[in-house]
């Protein structure tokens, strides 16, 4: 089957700044992609590559089969939900919605009809004759959602969607999107540096870091088995373990990850192990508490379900894992 | 020093106390701000403005060449006489004329400016552009009078390219022709055009500025080709820009009194007229009703901008 998208070895240099290094991806048709990573990793260079706004240095993009590189993006059937929205202000949302279809010069008629269903799907029906200003954040970012799919484009891509919405709508987003992509059949590809949301919400995630690839997997892949120290690290805050630490309980010099929910912490009795450290902070998440645990100068972080009785800040506890907890990564580096 | 207490205390003297009342009471400082903008454009301007519109509701005995101060709108409907009606839609041509140019020429300017240039590039761009205006306006006018002249350089160029049949053929069109381009109506324009074109460059660079380039980005991605982007969503936004470099090169050619007299070919433009009845000739309430029909174009010009939209993407 042909990928949606594929980019083989594709790099973009700015002057000496390499955006992105020769970056091999594959996203399938309908797939729910994301790409993870923080700000300057390259991502939203690639979304960009992909839909037209830049062209690679080197390497080969194919959409649906076809050589992208040298077509300008109105050529493109890819729509980009832009970060920031990029509503046309002198328009209402309903023109807004029915531009692209007023560039294809569809009938005025069937296009304020299309326009309408696709605000439908958003849940903004009724709100045609409003102007961009007039909205909130989220409304207007369910206006340019709607501007995207109206075309109903083989890729859909956006560019941190729900950056700019507080946790509550961003929550309720997430869901949205989720469905209407699943509504919709279209590929979907996000860029985000909330790890979170990537986790959430895509099919498979790309952790991008320093204009490369780290590693491409289904949520879970990343979250459980991270190939690299700054996937761990990034992706799920987990405890990186030096070559030292791990060498001490492995027996064995390589980098490993060991997520903080697997920690056991135990209040120290009389009898202190070698596994038995003090807590220098400790913060209430919710479900869970945090505790930063130092452990003979290493400093781990250790999530406990807040209904237990959890040891006050200065106590000393004894820590507790199980061994194949710790996922072992890249070798001593 | 470090502060002992929360709260600060007054800070002595005059200033002190006059900073803390403006923080207090923000509006007595806008207030204070307006007063002197707001008495000069009161008092000085609108109160000349005013007493001209009073002028031009006079009228001149035609016996004794004195203002009679009574209450007519004789003077108006002087303004109808064919002479007098020729230099106004003379005027008022020449000034859409030149708007217009100015418009079409400044546009691509303005937007290379806003969209390419950056830094050190873009010094040397408002350098280029308001270098003009460093020199005296009549400088100016009188070079081009020599550029445009017979023995200038501009016939030279013709006749080097062999192509002065050309431009002779260009001065004999009826009207806008003449006996040189410097006694031409053409000759007119391009100098009004060249003198205005810094007026329409810059706001229209400014507009163009202000339109955020993802919106270019969004059109493209939505399937529009650069035309279609243009002039759906560039030359929308940018339109405010537009007008209010319009509103310069209207204006100031609408009441410009010293381009026509230098190039040209004789017949007179409102600036003109205004300039020789308040002058040699002493009818003050004719100059003065001359003077009110820019004001009045100006207002409907506006208005008709208003109506078109030309001010909803402010």
């Amino acid at each position: 089957m042909v990928s949606a998208v594929s980019l083989q070895k594709v790099s973009r240099h700015f002057g000496a700044v390499r955006a992105m290094d020769e970056v091999d991806l594959e996203v399938a048709p309908g797939e729910f992609f994301a790409m993870l990573g923080p700000s300057g990793s390259g991502k939203t260079t690639c979304l960009r590559l992909i839909a037209g706004f830049e062209q690679p240095t080197s390497g080969h993009i194919e959409i649906f089969g076809e050589t992208a590189e040298g077509v300008p993006p109105y050529r493109r059937n890819v729509n980009t939900v832009f970060q920031d929205y990029a509503l046309f202000p002198h328009m209402n949302v309903i023109e807004n919605v029915a531009f692209p279809l007023m560039i294809r010069k569809i009938p005025k008629i069937e296009r304020l009809k299309q326009a309408g269903a696709a605000l439908e799907m958003v849940k903004l029906g009724g709100y045609g004759q409003r102007r961009p200003g007039q909205l909130s954040g989220g409304q207007r970012q369910r206006v340019a959602l709607a501007r995207s799919i109206v075309n109903k484009p083989k890729v859909l891509l956006l560019d941190e969607p729900l950056g700019a919405l507080d946790l509550k709508l961003r929550e309720s987003m997430q869901e949205e999107l989720k469905l209407l992509q699943r509504t919709l059949g279209i590929t979907f590809i996000f860029v985000t540096h909330d790890q979170g949301e990537a986790l959430s919400m895509a099919d498979r995630v790309a952790v991008f870091n320093d204009g490369k690839v780290q590693q491409i997997g289904t949520p879970e892949e990343i979250y459980k088995r991270p190939q690299s120290r700054f996937v761990a690290d990034f992706v799920g805050s987990s405890n990186v373990l030096t070559p030292e630490f791990v060498y001490w309980i492995m027996g064995e010099k390589r980098w490993a990850s060991l997520r903080p929910e697997a920690i056991h912490v135990i209040a120290a009795g009389s009898g202190a192990s070698r596994m038995t450290g003090t807590i220098v902070s400790k913060s209430y998440l919710g479900p869970v508490v945090r505790l930063l645990i130092d452990l003979n100068g290493t400093r781990l972080h250790a999530a406990v379900p807040s209904t237990e009785s959890v040891p006050a800040e200065g106590a000393r506890v004894t820590l507790g894992f199980a061994k194949d907890a710790i996922h072992m990564m890249e070798s001593e580096a | 020093m470090s502060l002992e207490t929360a709260i600060l205390p007054g800070r002595q003297g005059a200033f002190g106390r006059l900073s803390d009342l403006f923080w207090r009471r923000p509006k007595l400082l806008i207030l204070l701000l307006l007063l002197p903008a707001g008495l000069w454009l009161c008092i000085v301007y609108l109160g000349s403005l005013l007493a001209l519109l009073l002028q031009s509701f006079f009228h001149i005995d035609d016996f004794s060449g004195l203002i009679v101060h009574q209450f007519t709108l004789a003077t108006y409907a002087e303004l109808f006489k064919p002479q007098n009606a020729d230099v106004i839609i003379r005027t008022v041509v020449m000034a859409a004329v030149v708007t217009l140019a100015s418009a079409i020429v400044a546009f691509p300017i303005g937007y290379l400016a806003a969209r390419y240039l950056r830094g050190g590039w873009k010094a040397v761009f408002y350098l280029a552009v308001t270098l003009p205006l460093w020199s005296s306006y009549l400088v100016k006018v009188y070079a081009w009078k020599l550029i445009l002249a017979k023995e200038g350089i501009l016939n030279w160029v013709f006749a080097e390219l062999h192509i002065t049949p050309l431009l002779d053929a260009i001065l004999t069109i009826p009207v806008i022709g003449g006996n040189s381009l410097s006694f031409s109506f053409i000759g007119t324009f391009l100098v009004f055009l060249y003198i205005w074109l810094p007026y329409m460059i810059l706001p229209i660079q400014a507009a163009v500025e202000r339109v955020p380039v993802n919106l270019t980005d969004a059109a493209a991605d939505l399937g529009a080709p650069p035309l279609a982007t243009f002039r759906h969503v560039i030359f929308p936004l940018a339109l405010p820009g537009i007008v209010a470099g319009s509103i310069f090169t209207f204006s100031l050619t609408l009441g410009d009194f010293i381009i026509p007299q230098i190039v040209g070919n004789g017949r007179l433009f409102i600036g003109q007229v205004v300039y020789t009845q308040q002058g040699t000739a002493g009818n003050i309430p004719l100059a003065a009703a001359f003077t009110v029909v820019p004001i009045v174009i100006m207002g409907l010009y506006l208005w008709g901008a208003r109506r078109l939209g030309a001010f909803d993407a402010l």
